[in-house]
């Protein structure tokens, strides 16, 4: 098994809900409540050390429930792998979680990205504006039930 | 005045008093100088957007030699631009800051919607880009291509040349149009 799944299994059993393979890339789907202390053992564990965080992308599953997602994508310099950890958010009304800049700074803009286009919220994040969208924007377009000519 | 060649046809305007005057003096409108004046000096606007621009770029460069119409000047400065080329996809972003250029520049100024997306947003049928620039600014050419060779804009270029050649900027008609246009802004 992996040894970043394996990891956090052994530290966070309670947050691990799924660890899927699919030819070698390994998806862990998390709780998100405590991803900051799962992002940080991940990356300061010599066995995985994942320093740089390659992407987060928000998700938008509609009309699935939890209808929105936050996906991290991580590499190892060292190791040379990847991983991908996934959190589904429980409130599809005002999707939250935890923002992870402390971890990385890079998540900054990547955390603005997802609030900007899909309108998640992170909870922490130091200046969470739109990034991309003029900044009197009304509306959050890449969700699935934003028309695709604009309100 | 022209050597060698015939006259040009700005300058030919006949009403018979030539023959009095001899060979040594031209006539024509006021209207065809200023008009032949314009078009044979326009300086676009430096000002590209996306794929478009490279190909606006090659038409400036050696091998098409836009210079050759006078219009080798592209100018940073928007004041001292007369046309302004849009070459490119507009996105809702992008218009305040075109809008502006466009308002800074100083009359007469025409406007070239060069490409599909200039003309009507092209491929991009998204809440992200303008449909059509015709919709903010007063086009006066649209170049259609995706994107256009430049022998395309060379063409409408010329286009605009000979629109120009007939602007009847003295007339009532043209002050109240101009008026018409600044009261939209």
């Amino acid at each position: 098994m992996n040894k970043a799944a394996e990891l956090l299994q052994e530290k966070f059993p309670e947050e691990v809900v799924e660890v899927t393979e699919f030819r070698g890339e390994t998806t862990i789907t998390i709780k998100p409540e405590r991803i900051v202390d799962i992002c940080l053992a991940l990356r300061d564990t010599p066995q995985t050390y994942f320093r740089y965080l390659s992407m987060i992308a928000g998700m938008d599953y509609l009309p699935q429930s939890p209808r929105f997602g936050v996906v991290y994508n991580l590499y190892s310099h060292r190791n040379h792998n990847r991983v991908t950890l996934k959190a589904l958010l429980p409130n599809d009304a005002n999707p939250v979680i935890d923002s992870v800049v402390p971890v990385w700074t890079t998540a900054n803009w990547h955390e603005r990205e997802a609030y900007d286009l899909v309108g998640i919220r992170f909870r922490g994040h130091p200046d969470l504006r739109r990034i991309l969208m003029p900044g009197d924007w009304v509306g959050h377009p890449l969700r699935k039930d934003y028309p695709l000519r604009g309100k | 005045m022209r050597r060698g060649g015939g006259v040009h046809p700005a300058w030919s305007t006949c009403m018979g008093i030539e023959e009095h005057l001899g060979y040594n003096i031209l006539t024509t409108s006021l209207e065809k100088l200023v008009d032949w004046g314009r078009k044979s000096s326009l300086w676009p606007a430096t000002f590209g957007l996306a794929c478009c621009a490279i190909e606006m770029i090659c038409t400036a460069a050696n091998r098409w030699d836009i210079a050759r119409f006078g219009m080798e000047a592209f100018r940073a400065s928007p004041r001292q631009a007369d046309v302004i080329i849009i070459a490119g996809t507009v996105t809702k972003k992008m218009m305040p800051a075109i809008e502006r250029i466009y308002e800074q520049m100083t009359e007469p100024k025409w406007v070239i919607a060069m490409g599909a997306c200039a003309c009507s947003g092209g491929i991009f049928d998204s809440y992200a880009v303008v449909q059509g620039i015709d919709t903010y600014l007063p086009v006066d050419v649209y170049v259609p291509g995706c994107p256009p060779r430049p022998e395309g804009l060379l063409y409408g270029i010329l286009k605009l040349h000979e629109k120009i050649l007939q602007d009847p900027f003295l007339t009532k008609k043209y002050r109240e149009r101009l008026a018409l246009r600044q009261e939209a802004v």
